[in-house]
């Protein structure tokens, strides 16, 4: 019966699609339809042929979705770090915005491909697969509704393809980090809330009295993430053939739209959900309690309720009212502790395993990571100061500031949960080689010190140039001028990307020697501890 | 609780709370004073900050803060501080005929500073709209490139700065500049207009290579002819050369340079309809609502002129 049914709906929707394709306004549209009518063909026929068959039913943990997962993670992790280095690049030699790639290949294009890229396809792919894990483990239960999981991961890939290509071709809602147009929104939509039911159905079944710390992130993530999304996408399509809608925001209620959800897709997504990561994978790793029961319980609620009214500090000195941006500001700065409290909670769990700093690259890489955390969220309330704002806002120094908690905390969490995932997801004794995880982590932290470092240079240099007067009260400067005084920073900044993106490359062969039950049988690495 | 207390105080300092995940433990350490302290503090802060500065929503409007602060007040505040700093050269500017203008800014570097500065910020707020933000025109609008040496009214100091007070073909000021070509469709028959055109277009032929220096060919053929219908029609504004008047905004019809474009399709549809820029008056008498002060008019006019083309 529920086979007849899913050959039914995909009948629908294939058809649906098929119209629109040859109803379709404009090509990407047509394009993005053609891809839904493709992958709506291939899941019909797999049905079909598998329909009557005998079905075993799975006991134990579905970590089959979550090894989908972690690949999926790598790939798209790698496809963000090799589009944001070109782009840095382009950045410093514009010649790379060649004429033949115009239209699809030139910056613009680019930029939200990168974003996306990261933030959603590697960070969303690593909370994905890691909330599958930990919320399986913690609750003592298999995934609930079926395979639900996997329609939650292939829709997910599925959104990524349509948003990315879209980039490409130019739809685009002009949003930052929710680029993509009305139906990717309303995909997405549907596909958020069958993770969210997964996820509360997993916990609602667990056989532990109480709910793990890192599950009240995981789930605070999803929530508030259904929720940015569907608000400030709320849009109106200008044909239901045709990729363009319009905001139902405009003005000033629109940029602050925006910027409630592009301060929470970091609050929520790589703040409130890489925590979540990081209270399992940290002791686990360790093998050490977590700290504070009562800090996480402080810290966790203390951040989610502070967090949701810190948009404003992205719209100081604008059409913002000046009341709206006091209040950004305010509660930045009181968000600081809340978010401290999830770093001293991380790096106090390890106090009595500090000697493994030396021993085992991926608690270095844990370490180093919340490191990150807690400097990019001191400077993060700092720069919502306005006085500081005005100096640092709309200049590298944010991009800086950006990178050094994507590549540093989000980046390294994830890289360490890998590390610990991959050899438990492929039944392996270990990982094929820690000295090359010691390569990745060495080549990733000099990486981003190198982007962090030029970006603050960059982007303090390109504040005080902006600022310059003359004695009669004119601009000294030319927009022009900051731009070419950059050029040095610019190569650096690539430079860096290089690196990590190198070490990134190095985890993935790492991690497919591992799935594939190789051991290097290199020295280990482990340094003996200074006694 | 089926945790050993005893060996938890004895390994970690503090019990855990009891509970087990996968084998993680939580213990049941107090919160850092510190971090209790620091987090109070910042809420304090908040607190007397959101008294001091705007910040709470009310009904209509919001607590306003008993620091009076508002960024709009402060970019006036700004503003007005280098207005007053520059008073001096204000009144300079204000009171110097525009005849003399280019003496005074070529004596005084502080004056040329501030008009030429000043200047580009006029002109990007009111000018740019029409002129380009690099005053370089819109051929297909018929608005002129401001920095080549062709000007129709007059390309010194002076000239601008009357150009942008009272502007052309407008109805704001009786003195703006005025002149009205013909439509020669209602005169001409269109093979006279095609003949005129061949030779309107043979007198940007520097080389005598048959093609105007834009490089549209034209028939030389019809330029005999076509001379004797533009000295008979149009000589008396365009001169018996073609180099133009400025005193009646006549285009100089020999140079590289035109206004709504050389080719032989262009120049009949001139020819046949006229055209009928207008510019308006930027002088703050002609303008409902505020225009520019003659200190402006003179800063824009000193700015104009050293792009490029002044006379």
């Amino acid at each position: 019966m529920w086979d007849w049914i899913k050959i039914v709906a995909l009948g629908v929707v294939g058809l649906l699609a098929a119209l629109a394709a040859n109803w379709a306004r404009d090509i990407p549209y047509m394009v993005h339809m053609l891809i839904v009518l493709a992958v709506v063909a291939v899941v019909f026929i797999r049905t079909v042929r598998q329909m009557g068959d005998e079905r075993l039913v799975d006991t134990g943990y579905n970590d089959g979705v979550v090894r989908a997962g972690v690949i999926a993670t790598v790939f798209w992790g790698i496809a963000g770090f090799l589009v944001g280095t070109f782009i840095a690049f382009q950045l410093a030699f514009p010649g790379l915005n060649w004429e033949f790639t115009q239209g699809a290949g030139n910056f613009s294009r680019l930029r939200p491909l990168h974003t996306s890229a990261v933030i959603f396809a590697f960070g969303g792919n690593a909370l994905i697969a890691t909330s599958f894990y930990v919320v399986q483990r913690t609750s003592a239960a298999r995934l609930w509704g079926g395979n639900a999981a996997w329609f939650v991961f292939w829709g997910y890939q599925l959104f990524i393809v349509l948003a990315a290509t879209g980039y490409l071709m130019g739809v685009t809602q002009s949003r930052e980090y929710a680029e993509p147009e009305w139906y990717v929104d309303l995909w997405l939509t549907i596909v958020w809330v069958v993770y969210l039911g997964v996820f509360m159905g997993t916990l609602l079944k667990r056989k532990e009295p109480h709910i793990y710390v890192a599950n009240w992130f995981f789930l605070s993530f999803i929530v508030t993430v259904a929720l940015l999304h569907v608000v400030n996408n709320l849009a109106i399509p200008v044909s239901v053939w045709g990729s363009r809608s319009v905001s139902l925001f405009s003005g000033v209620q629109d940029a602050m739209t925006q910027w409630w959800y592009g301060h929470n897709a970091v609050g929520f997504f790589l703040t409130a959900g890489f925590l979540g990561m990081m209270y399992y994978f940290v002791p686990k790793q360790a093998n050490k309690p977590v700290f504070s029961y009562k800090l996480s319980i402080i810290h966790f609620w203390a951040l989610i309720f502070i967090y949701i009214w810190a948009g404003p500090h992205h719209l100081h000195y604008t059409a913002l009212p000046d009341w709206a941006s006091t209040l950004g500001m305010v509660f930045s700065i009181v968000l600081w502790m809340p978010s401290w409290g999830g770093m001293i909670n991380g790096l106090m769990t390890l106090s009595g395993a500090w000697d493994k700093i030396r021993t085992d690259p991926i608690i270095r890489m844990m370490v180093i990571s919340i490191g990150f955390y807690g400097m990019s969220t001191f400077e993060g309330p700092m720069m919502s100061i306005r006085a500081v704002n005005s100096l640092s806002h709309y200049t590298d120094w944010t991009i800086g500031h950006v990178h050094s908690g994507a590549l540093g905390w989000n980046g390294m969490i994830t890289f360490g949960a890998l590390y610990f995932l991959t050899p438990k997801l492929w039944g392996r004794e270990r990982l094929y080689s820690l000295s090359l995880v010691n390569w990745h982590f060495w080549l990733a932290t000099i990486g981003i010190v190198l982007y962090a470092a030029s970006m603050w240079v960059t982007g303090i240099m390109e504040g005080l140039m902006w600022r310059e007067t003359d004695d009669q009260g004119f601009l000294v400067n030319a927009f022009a001028d900051t731009v070419d005084a950059k050029f040095p920073m610019y190569v650096v900044r690539g430079t860096g990307g290089i690196l990590y993106l190198t070490g990134a490359l190095i985890m993935a062969y790492n991690l497919w020697m591992t799935a594939f039950g190789k051991q290097r049988t290199a020295a280990a690495p482990a340094v003996a501890p200074a006694e | 609780m089926n945790h050993d207390a005893e060996q938890e105080r004895k390994e970690y300092g503090v019990e855990t709370t009891g509970h087990e995940w996968d084998g993680i433990r939580e213990l049941n350490n107090p919160l850092p004073r510190w971090w209790v302290w620091v987090f109070y503090a910042t809420i304090v802060w908040g607190v007397i900050y959101t008294m001091a500065y705007p910040a709470w929503p009310l009904v209509n409007k919001a607590t306003a803060g008993f620091l009076g602060y508002s960024t709009r007040a402060l970019v006036e505040e700004e503003i007005a501080e280098v207005n007053d700093q520059n008073a001096e050269l204000i009144a300079r500017l204000a009171e110097t005929d525009p005849v003399d203008l280019a003496a005074a800014a070529a004596e005084d570097e502080d004056l040329r500073n501030y008009a030429i500065n000043g200047g580009r910020a006029i002109f990007a707020a009111n000018c740019s709209q029409c002129h380009g933000s690099g005053a370089n025109g819109v051929q297909a609008a018929g608005y002129p490139s401001l920095i080549d040496d062709d000007w129709l009214w007059g390309g010194t100091v002076e000239e601008i700065a009357y150009t942008v007070a009272h502007g052309i073909r407008n109805e704001q000021s009786l003195d703006a500049r005025y002149s009205q070509m013909p439509a020669y469709g209602d005169i001409f028959s269109a093979e006279e207009i095609e003949t005129v055109v061949q030779y309107v277009m043979s007198l940007s032929d520097s080389d005598g290579d048959g093609t105007n220096d834009r490089g549209y060919a034209y028939d030389t053929a019809a330029v005999e002819e076509g001379g004797q219908i533009f000295y008979d029609n149009c000589a008396a504004c365009h001169m018996d050369d073609g180099t133009g008047d400025p005193f009646q905004g006549a285009p100089n019809l020999t140079d590289i340079v035109w206004l709504y474009g050389g080719d032989e399709a262009t120049l009949i549809e001139t020819v046949t309809h006229s055209r009928f820029g207008i510019m308006p008056a930027w002088g703050e008498e002609y303008r409902v609502g505020g225009g520019l002060s003659q200190d402006e008019i003179n800063a824009v006019a000193l700015y104009v002129h050293q792009l490029g083309g002044g006379e």
